[in-house]
Parts: structure tokens; C-alpha cells; sequence
């Protein structure tokens, strides 16, 4: 999970899983759908070695969790293996969306007929798994979207009964017009509704499904988003998880049972509760700062949590104050001013902290940070102000 | 009045002996609620704090405690069962507060549960408080007190931040609903504010929403085609960084990136007062009561 945007706009209280594609391709191969699957390198010799195996043109691809590989320049073809080499070399150099490229899929280049898109998302609106197919696949998708909605075909499907032959043959023939190809596309449909379900996905999509010259149906990329509240029964699909392919903090923050996400600015925000998290950042930028991240501490939060929480926070060289905001329900506010003396006595703090809390157990709460020697506020604005101030700068 | 939960509601708790589940119906019986009766298999026959009857399954409940609502505190492993199971038993509103269950199980809970005739609120979500009568969930009691406001959250800490605020100006609620933010559940934003609008005692209607999805702009479009009761609306998120979205297929489904900004013209559009911050809401009450 890299990109702010896409957990805030995918929240479950929870962060989806990326896999790469070398290992979506793997989901689709188990079900059977014809995918051309390469190997993975992690040296520029490897890579030449493989192209060298596979024998003709390949396509040597960044395996990193960002979109829009392409234009950053970590989706390159190879004639020949030492070309292979080359390329590979220069895609590891690259960095793309901040993530650096420690994979490289090499794989077989084909040669393409059509190019067609097909997917399957857990839709909000329709409140079901929905598909989506369209004989205008490639990159240009979403623009396809936005300018010819017509040509993607939309199908909800009961859970119940799963994707029916009769339905997946439908949308084959909205995509293809000769018979073998749309056998072969219903077929493949089935096996991604399968591959969907198996991995506890909320999004899988084949972009594009190609036909080669010689008529052959093919999945040549593909994305799987896996819903993480899955995880704690699919342990094969947790196995996926590239931890050395995210941010550290993040990982460390997962491991904390905490939701972490870096922003760009200076304000370290401690908070519980994602949706009071994302309005104390918004009020954070109202009063002229800029936050430095998000983080919910969750709901039933121990002295721990906050430890844990204040060395992600700190371990932010950019963060000049921090800022607590808690309204205790669930949380226990004495829980949180325990976890914040502990957790300044651990660590060597030299940035100052904005604490603001109220609601459960407050009284025990503001006892135990004035004897330590914290001014505990009581008011949103007021803290969100007095940390925009320190951030800046300004004297208080 | 109220919507959903009243003092006629008479509730079953599933996973009353749970660490969470035993903590939050104490809370639930000091403010008031009816706690008829609790579930936790294998331990029928016991009491609660010494009065509340525990069986083993929700359909004893049903059927000898006379419950008529159900509130889940289960681990998500077995929240979806615990949903199923509280339908068979004929409970007509069913809360679940559970938070981390698996999406794919609720595409098979919700029709499942609406096929009953039931009501689901959540899962994922904080519950429901009616002022002065009644509270389902893990709302804390103190924040709030009985007035003419219906609230309706995805939201639960910044829903509190609101309620607080608006008795601190000493505005109350009739009741307080925390729908949740997870992407399949139960009860929407208009199927909450279709009960306001029904309701003869609230005459203001509070709505907190964050950036995802579409629920808002939608609920936008109910509003001014059918509720006469004002209606204010804050949105959470507003900082989050612009441009990106939810794969292809995301923003192919939903023709839309479901942006703060998106969502606060869609307020404007539809009549509802915008708050800039969780504190204008208060000043905007003040106005329309």
C-alpha cells in the first residue's frame, strides 16, 4: 500500500492488499486461464539468462505495487537476451511513485490481434461482486470509460450462485464475435470468478485479454486487489504479501495493529478513529499546516499502541510536532497518557507534542500527563491550532 | 420519537461474554437498554452480572427471552453466521459492530438478511443511540442528551466530536446512527434520513461523510427530491491527496472518484448546508432550528 488516495478511497477500516503481477498471473494460471507467465529476476544476468530459456522477444516489467509502469519506463521489449540484460539493468535503477524496482518479470512478448479488458470488482453501489467487460481493453480503459461508457459492459452476480455458464457466455459475446474465441473468453470468465473468490479478492482484472494472429485467447497482465479482512483464512494469499516492497514504516505499523499512511508535511498526527483521523488532517490544513501523515490507533488501544505509534511518527525526520487527538469511547483516554509517558520516556523526543483528549476515563487521563508535565487540551481546534503554530514556527 | 431503537426495543446481545461484548452491555444496561437476554454457545443456562439470561443460541433468545433486536460483538470469523443466525431467529433489527468482516461474506449476508424482513445496521460500525431511551452498540452515553437533531455517521470517533459539540451548545438528538464506512452493509445514509424525515420529533438532520464511494452524492439527490427537513452535511477527508483512484475498474464502476470536493458540490447542488469543520455544524443547527 503506497498511494494515500487509494486507501482513503478504498477504506474498510482496512488497507487492501497489492500483489504483484508475476503473482496475480500465478492466481489466473491455477484456474487454468492461458496466461503467458515468464519468470521473475532480480539481477540484469538473470534476466538475460531467462530470455535466453524462453527464446525470442520478451517483455521485461517492473514488478513494484504503483500504477502507470509504463510511462515511468519500467515496461521495456527485448529482441534479443542481451538486450534483455540491458533493459533489466536499467529498469532495476528506476524508482517509480518513490518505490524502488527490486523485481523484474521477463516474459514472453506476443504478438497481439486485439486487446480487450475484463474485470471483476466488489462494487459499493450495487453492493455485489460486479463484472465488467469491454472489447476495448489496453491502457486507455478509463478513458474508454469516460468517453464511450457504452462499450463496457457491466453485470452484477449473485454470490450465491457464482458467474452461470449462460451469463459468462453473454459477455464472451459482447467481446468476440468468432465462436472459438468466445468459448474461450467464457471459459476464462469462469475460471477469474473462481480465481476472485479463492483469493478473497475486491478486485481482479485481466488488461488486456489479447487475441494472438493466429486466434488464440490470452491473459498477458493482470492486477488482484485482496480485501485484507480475508487474510486470517487464506493464509497461501497472505504468503504473497511482498514485505520488502512497502514503506517500513507501514509494515512496522501493520505489525502495531495500527493503520499508518506518510504524507508529505510536518505535523505527526496521532489519532483514533479514521474518519475523526481524516477531519483532524483536513482542520490541520485549514489552520495553514500541512500533516505528515494519518494514523489511527483503532479502537481498543493499550499503552503499547501509542509507543508503537510515537517511534513510527518520530521516525519521520520532516515531523516537527505531534499532535494527539483522542475522544475516548472505546479507547481509554488514561490508556492513551500512559502509552504518551511511556513512550517519552523510551524514546529521546526532541519535537513537542499537542495533546488533545476528552471523553472516557478524561479526569485519570489529564492527572497522569500533568504530573508528568503535558498540558492536556480539551478542544479540537484549539490543539489542531497550537500544533500548526509549533509546526511553522510561530511562538506560542 | 426516534428511529430504529426505542425503550420498546428488547435486545439480545451475541458475544455477551466476550471482552468487548461484556463491557459494552454493561454500558448498555447503565444507560438504560433493555438487555433481555445474551448468546454465547456453550454457556446457556448462565446469568449476566447475575440478570441476564445467557443461551446458546439466538433462537432461545427469540423465543424465551423475547428479544426483538440483536447486537454482534463476535470475532469476524463468525460475524457472518452470527448475522444469519439472528435472522433465522426473526430478529427484526440486527447491529453488528464487528469490525474486519470479509467483504464476500457480506454480499451473501445482506440479501440474506433482507430476504427475512430484517433491518442490518453495520457491520463495522459504532451502533446506534436513541437520547434518553436506548443505546445499541458502543456509542458513549454522556456525549448526548434528548433534542430535535437526527444524526446519521459513517464515522464513529467523528460522529462523538459532532454530538459533543452540539450538546456543548446545548443542542440534543433524537437519535444518533453510526452506519459504518465499509463497503457492503446494511443500513444506508437514506434509508436514515427517509426515517427522520418520518419522524415527528427530529426536525434537523445531521450527516457525516468521507471520501469513497458515491453513498453521499446520492444521498444528495434523495434529499432534494424528498425530505423537507433541513439537512447539514460535513465531509471527511477533504485533504486527502487529489487524482489518484481505486484501479480501473474502481473508478470505471462508479463513474467517479469520490472526492471530497465531488461530494460537498453535491451537497451545495442538493440544499445542504456544508461544514467546513466538525465545529460548523453546530452554527449551521443553530440556524435551521
Amino acid at each position: 500500500m503506497r498511494d494515500p488516495a487509494l486507501f482513503f478511497i478504498t477504506r474498510t477500516g482496512t488497507v487492501p492488499v497489492n500483489i504483484h503481477e508475476y503473482q496475480a498471473k500465478e492466481l489466473l494460471a491455477a484456474q487454468g486461464i492461458p496466461v503467458p507467465m515468464g519468470e521473475v529476476a532480480t539481477t540484469p544476468e538473470q534476466a538475460e539468462e531467462i530470455a535466453r530459456r524462453l527464446g525470442g522477444a520478451v517483455v521485461i516489467k517492473a514488478q513494484v505495487h504503483a500504477g502507470g509502469r509504463g510511462k515511468a519506463g519500467g515496461v521495456k521489449l527485448a529482441n534479443t537476451p542481451e538486450e534483455a540484460r540491458e533493459k533489466a539493468e536499467a529498469i532495476l535503477k528506476l524508482t517509480i511513485k518513490e518505490l524502488p524496482v527490486q523485481k523484474v518479470l521477463v516474459a514472453p512478448a506476443e504478438d497481439i490481434a486485439s486487446e480487450a479488458y475484463v474485470g471483476i470488482i466488489l462494487d459499493r453501489a450495487s453492493k455485489t461482486a460486479v463484472f465488467m467487460v469491454s472489447a476495448e481493453g489496453g491502457v486507455d480503459i478509463e478513458e474508454v470509460a469516460h468517453t464511450n461508457p457504452e462499450a463496457i459492459i457491466k453485470l452484477p452476480v449473485d454470490p450465491r450462485y457464482g458467474l452461470l455458464p449462460h451469463q459468462a457466455y453473454e459477455l464472451a459475446t459482447k467481446l468476440y464475435t468468432d465462436v472459438k474465441q468466445q468459448r474461450a473468453a467464457a471459459k476464462i470468465l469462469q475460471q477469474l470468478y473462481t480465481a476472485f473468490i479463492e483469493a478473497g479478492a475486491s478486485l481482479a482484472e485481466i488488461n488486456p485479454l489479447i487475441t494472438t494472429p493466429s486466434g488464440e485467447v490470452k491473459a498477458i497482465d493482470a492486477k488482484f486487489n485482496i480485501d485484507d479482512n480475508e487474510l486470517f483464512r487464506l493464509p497461501a494469499i497472505e504468503a504473497l504479501r511482498d514485505e520488502s516492497s512497502e514503506a517500513p514504516a507501514e509494515v512496522q505499523a501493520r505489525e502495531a495493529g495500527l493503520t499508518f499512511i506518510k504524507l508529505d508535511g510536518n505535523v505527526g498526527c496521532c489519532v483514533n478513529g479514521a474518519g475523526l483521523a481524516m477531519a483532524t488532517m483536513d482542520l490541520v490544513k485549514y489552520y495553514g499546516g500541512d500533516p505528515a501523515n494519518f494514523l489511527d490507533i483503532g479502537g481498543s488501544s493499550n499503552p503499547e499502541k501509542v509507543v508503537n505509534a510515537l517511534r513510527i511518527i518520530t521516525s519521520d525526520p520532516a515531523v516537527k510536532v505531534i499532535l494527539f487527538n483522542i475522544f475516548g469511547g472505546i479507547t481509554r483516554t488514561d490508556d492513551v497518557a500512559n502509552g504518551i509517558v511511556t513512550a517519552t520516556g523510551q524514546l529521546d523526543m526532541q519535537i513537542p507534542i499537542v495533546i488533545r483528549l476528552t471523553g472516557t476515563n478524561e479526569e485519570i487521563a489529564v492527572k497522569i500527563l500533568s504530573e508528568a508535565g503535558f498540558t492536556a487540551l480539551t478542544d479540537m481546534d484549539e490543539a489542531v491550532q497550537k500544533a500548526v503554530a509549533l509546526a511553522n514556527g510561530e511562538a506560542q | 420519537m426516534s428511529i430504529f431503537i426505542d425503550n420498546d426495543t428488547r435486545l439480545v446481545v451475541q458475544g455477551i461474554t466476550g471482552r468487548d461484548g461484556s463491557f459494552h452491555t454493561k454500558q448498555m444496561m447503565e444507560y438504560g437498554t433493555k438487555v433481555v437476554a445474551g448468546v454465547t454457545p456453550g454457556k446457556g443456562g448462565q446469568k449476566f452480572e447475575g440478570q441476564v439470561p445467557i443461551f446458546n443460541t439466538v433462537g432461545e433468545a427469540v423465543k424465551e427471552g423475547g428479544a426483538n433486536t440483536s447486537v454482534i460483538y463476535v470475532p469476524p470469523a463468525f460475524a457472518a453466521d452470527a448475522m444469519f443466525e439472528a435472522a433465522d431467529a426473526g430478529i427484526d433489527f440486527i447491529v453488528c459492530i464487528t469490525e474486519g468482516v470479509p467483504v464476500l461474506d457480506m454480499t451473501r449476508v445482506r440479501p440474506y438478511v433482507l430476504e427475512k424482513g430484517a433491518r442490518l445496521l453495520g457491520p463495522n460500525c459504532p451502533g446506534l443511540l436513541s437520547a434518553g431511551k436506548s443505546k445499541v452498540g458502543i456509542i458513549p452515553g454522556h456525549i448526548t442528551q434528548p433534542g430535535p437533531v437526527g444524526l446519521v455517521s459513517k464515522s464513529g470517533t467523528l460522529t462523538y466530536e459532532v454530538v459533543y459539540k452540539l450538546k456543548g451548545a446545548g443542542i440534543g438528538t433524537t437519535t444518533c446512527v453510526g452506519i459504518g464506512g465499509d463497503p457492503i452493509n446494511g443500513t444506508s445514509f437514506i434509508d436514515c434520513i427517509a426515517a427522520f424525515e418520518a419522524d415527528p420529533e427530529t426536525t434537523a438532520i445531521v450527516m457525516l461523510g468521507e471520501i469513497g464511494g458515491t453513498d453521499e452524492q446520492e444521498a444528495a439527490r434523495y434529499i432534494k427530491e424528498n425530505v423537507t427537513k433541513p439537512v447539514v452535511g460535513f465531509i471527511a477527508g477533504q485533504t486527502a491527496p487529489p487524482g489518484r483512484r481505486m484501479g480501473h475498474a474502481g473508478a470505471i464502476i462508479s463513474g467517479s472518484a469520490g472526492t471530497a470536493e465531488e461530494k460537498i458540490q453535491a451537497f451545495r447542488d442538493n440544499g445542504i448546508g456544508v461544514a467546513k469543520r466538525p465545529v460548523d455544524v453546530v452554527g449551521l443547527i443553530q440556524e435551521v432550528l
